[in-house]
């Protein structure tokens, strides 16, 4: 899923215009992005929140699974954000 | 391959349907083999000489809960893409 990008350029497609067909590739890909990043939460999410599976899920689990995808973007834009300020304060690396 | 920017309309319909198709394929197959994984490991937890029926239960309800799970977290990530886009 990650290489539309560059399988665009090789067809030559890229620069020709071919407008409606580079902006479709362009959200199937942006749309196939978010459907793996679905995956990827339901994986960890699943296991950190989800016990023995009954007739449904119960209103505890699905809090826990709403704020698992909630805390987890927020430790990523945590850690991506001082993460930049330690590079800043060491001179760019 | 180099032909591609002078296909015709119809042409171009069916390459769309078709990448269209295959992701939808790819991602089906995503599913399948993650709810296995889990599901397997939530319901059997001592394999035996073959799936008994509270085993077969128990994965048929994980299933379920796995694609509940899979919607809840797809609206709740979107509902967190747009809260971030407003911040912008």
């Amino acid at each position: 899923m990650t290489d539309f990008g560059d399988s665009l350029s090789s067809a030559g497609l890229e620069g020709k215009g071919d407008k409606e067909l580079q902006e479709f590739l362009m959200v199937e890909k942006q749309k196939a992005q978010f459907n793996a990043q679905i995956h990827e939460f339901n994986d960890f999410c699943w296991e950190k929140c989800v016990d023995k599976p009954s007739n449904k899920l119960d209103s505890k689990t699905e809090t826990c699974l709403t704020n698992c995808v909630d805390r987890f973007i927020d430790v990523s834009l945590l850690i991506t954000n001082r993460f930049a300020q330690l590079l800043q304060k060491s001179g760019g690396m | 391959m180099d032909n591609l920017s002078s296909l015709s309309g119809a042409q171009k319909d069916e390459l769309m349907d078709q990448v269209k198709q295959q992701i939808a394929v790819a991602n089906a197959q995503e599913l399948l083999t993650k709810m296995t994984e889990k599901c397997f490991k939530k319901c059997i937890s001592k394999p035996g000489t073959s799936l008994d029926s509270s085993e077969q239960k128990c994965v048929a309800m994980c299933m379920d809960r796995y694609m509940d799970s899979w919607n809840l977290i797809s609206k709740a990530y979107s509902m967190r893409i747009q809260k971030e886009r407003g911040r912008m």
